[in-house]
């Protein structure tokens, strides 16, 4: 579950992580009082979607405006809201449709004297949490990473303990930071890892990160996505969650248990297991198709879940044929045959449907789908299923 | 020989007395498997399939001699139960449980590594030694004894693997299923080293999918450790970067875990890689041909 940036900040402060005082607003006129409220000379304005490179982002209403910028007046914090609020953002992120912008952030400004690049995650390999600093501050850390991957530090902690002062040293160290910055620099990463651990992040991303003028560490951005098998130990965290940020056909498919992905193509999936239902997208642009969707039924799925699943995969208009593929573990052939019968009663198949079982209760499921007398093209192995589907579209 | 586990293996299933718990518990029964018992904390004295119920894992193993276990109960409960195999000695422990947080994994991690167990998953579909004993959720008939050591972070896309090397006649030795989770207990490379010592393994098949570098590092493993023929197949060439694919590993980030780093860094281990899933017996074929 990713939150937004002022969200971020919000558990930021409570964990006495340093930012910036802020105010959130969701009309130009909010927009103006919070201006006025920082009393400073200058603020930044900044659009609240979940997408990053929003500093770069344009505006398709309003392409001069750009999805962070400097104000020095109440009145222009509120002409920089108006062409924000309610307008569709693009940055690299968000794809060509962007995202829709229902709130700002107005921030106090800081003297900038130096911009850090800093990041928290899960390492995998060596299975533990890991922070990531780096002296490119502000810039494209995916670059950063390809061209010099030597400016990135690395320092994994152990989650019981957190991260240890000696472990902020050897980064100053390395970083050029000393003496109030460096004492700044290790209340603030120590803290942001205790957060870390204790919120169930999976990642944590500051860029940037700066050293102000008088020598204290700041968040100037902030970025959190929460574990989401960890959230039943979080109810409160649960609440950020803006679904608003989220595809609804996602969104839809998650509240009955399953596990979609929308594409660009035009050949629904509907697979029980995540592996199975990559590969099947794999093979069906193998024999160059194009996959609309991933789409995990899961394991345990039942005729409702299934049925809803091609309901899902139908509301997208782009959808040409489908192709079902299941190999039956504990997800029984003769409960996907089941909810094919009932989902063409109740949504009727106008596309070409590909139906490939294998595994438990094949033979009973295959009966029923015959004896349905539904026109089903029946595949006997996933490359036969593949060819079918691809050619019921071309 | 097989790897991991065998006709010997003594296994008790945690959450037995929950309803996949039961359900498996009564499958792998079915196929052959030693089962022994099960531990639901509260249930002792009860029966299900016919087999005692224990408070502990440490009185199951002190009752009913058991080294293996699978483990159903729910996502909280899982580091656990995970910990509690391993105080009691168990030597096998396969977490099926879907949704783990991943911090419980990190500090599970650190203390399995720590002791004499090997944990298999979580989120993952078991273990299996087609013939001698299944512990997971696998559809049994579909495996066949035979010489393929097959893992893999995928469940069903194993069960096609298995489907593809019984049609050809190959069978297989074990078939591991490491889990989708991003930190689980077995890496790919653990299980080369066991594949490679086991005799009667005669060709080992790798599914890996995208996300991390555990498929990077393995080909790097294979490329200086591994004599045996080796073939792969990566789930998620069509995935688009930064959607998480179902399994909380398979995301591709930063530009990192795109399928085709991981087939190129495979092929250059000299692997042979399967160009569909439908091909992955084709794959092992081939791999055993160009050893001869």
């Amino acid at each position: 579950m990713k939150i937004h940036e002022y969200q971020a900040k919000e558990l930021f402060r409570s964990f006495q992580v340093p930012i910036l005082q802020g105010f959130v607003a969701k009309t130009p006129e909010e927009a103006k009082a919070a201006f006025e409220k920082l009393g400073g000379s200058l603020a930044v304005i900044k659009a609240q979607v979940h997408a990053g490179g929003r500093g770069k982002g344009t505006f398709i209403e309003v392409p001069a405006q750009r999805g962070v910028q400097l104000t020095k007046s109440g009145d222009e914090t509120a002409a920089a809201a108006k062409n924000m609020i309610g307008n569709r953002l693009v940055t690299i992120q968000t794809g060509s449709a962007g995202s829709v912008v229902n709130q700002v952030f107005v921030e106090q400004g800081c003297k900038i004297a130096r911009e850090l690049y800093l990041a928290v995650v899960v390492d995998r390999a060596a299975k533990l949490p890991l922070l990531m600093v780096s002296s490119e501050g502000g810039v494209e850390i995916e670059k950063v990473a390809e061209e010099s991957p030597e400016k990135i530090l690395r320092e994994h902690f152990d989650p019981a303990y957190g991260l240890m002062p000696y472990q902020v040293r050897k980064l100053c160290k390395k970083l050029n930071i000393s003496g109030a910055a460096a004492k700044s620099a290790e209340m603030f990463m120590r803290k942001l890892c205790e957060l870390f651990v204790k919120l169930d992040c999976s990642m944590a991303e500051i860029n940037p990160l700066v050293i102000t003028e008088d020598e204290k560490m700041i968040a100037l951005d902030a970025k959190i996505t929460f574990d989401d098998n960890a959230m039943y130990r979080h109810p409160d965290l649960k609440e950020l969650r803006d679904i608003a940020e989220e595809e609804p056909a996602e969104l839809r498919a998650a509240n009955s248990g399953l596990s979609f992905v929308k594409l660009e193509g035009n050949i629904g999936c509907l697979v029980n297991g995540a592996g199975l239902a990559m590969a099947t997208m794999d093979i069906i642009k193998y024999h160059g198709g194009a996959p609309a969707n991933f789409l995990d039924v899961g394991g345990g799925a039942n005729t409702q879940q299934v049925t809803e699943a091609f309901r899902i995969i139908l509301s997208d208009a782009n959808v040409k044929a489908i192709l079902v593929n299941i190999f039956g573990g504990i997800a029984r052939c003769t409960t996907i045959a089941q909810a094919i019968i009932d989902a063409s009663k109740e949504v009727g198949f106008k596309v070409p449907l590909v139906v490939r079982l294998e595994g438990t209760e094949v033979e009973e499921g295959k009966k029923m789908l015959h004896e349905s007398g539904l026109a089903i093209i029946s595949a006997d192995n996933l490359t036969d299923a593949a060819k079918k589907v691809v050619a019921s579209v071309s | 020989m097989s790897i991991l586990v065998n006709s010997n293996t003594r296994v008790i299933c945690q959450g037995i007395t929950g309803k996949a718990g039961a359900f498996h518990t009564k499958g792998c029964k079915e196929y052959g498997t030693k089962m022994v018992g099960g531990v639901t904390p509260g249930k002792s004295g009860e029966t299900v399939e016919g087999l005692p119920v224990f408070d502990t894992v440490e009185e199951a193993v002190d009752k009913t001699g058991a080294n293996a276990t699978m483990i159903f109960v729910p996502p909280p409960f899982t580091a656990d139960a995970i910990l509690e195999a391993v105080d009691a000695g168990i030597e096998v422990i396969c977490a099926i449980t879907e949704g783990v947080p991943v911090i419980d994994m990190v500090h599970v991690y650190d203390r399995v590594k720590r002791s004499k167990s090997v944990l298999i998953g979580p989120n993952c579909p078991g273990v299996i030694t087609p013939g001698q004993c299944k512990i997971g959720i696998m559809p049994g008939y579909i495996h066949q004894p035979g010489k393929v050591g097959i893992m893999s972070r995928s469940g069903t896309l194993t069960y096609e693997a298995v489907w593809q090397t019984s049609n050809l006649k190959l069978g297989q030795s074990t078939c591991v299923g490491l889990g989708g989770d991003p930190i689980v207990g077995t890496s790919y490379i653990d299980i080369f080293e066991r594949f490679q010592n086991d005799d009667q393994t005669e060709v080992i098949l790798m599914i890996g999918e995208i996300g991390g570098d555990a498929e990077e590092k393995a080909a790097e493993y294979v490329k200086n450790h591994v004599t045996k023929p080796v073939a792969a197949f990566i789930a998620g060439r069509t995935a688009p970067p930064g959607k998480r694919m179902g399994h909380a590993g398979a995301i591709i980030t930063g530009g990192k875990g795109t399928a085709a780093e991981k087939v190129a860094a495979l092929e250059a281990a000299g692997i042979v890689v399967a160009p569909s899933p439908a091909e992955m017996g084709d794959a092992v074929m081939e791999a055993l041909r160009r050893k001869k």
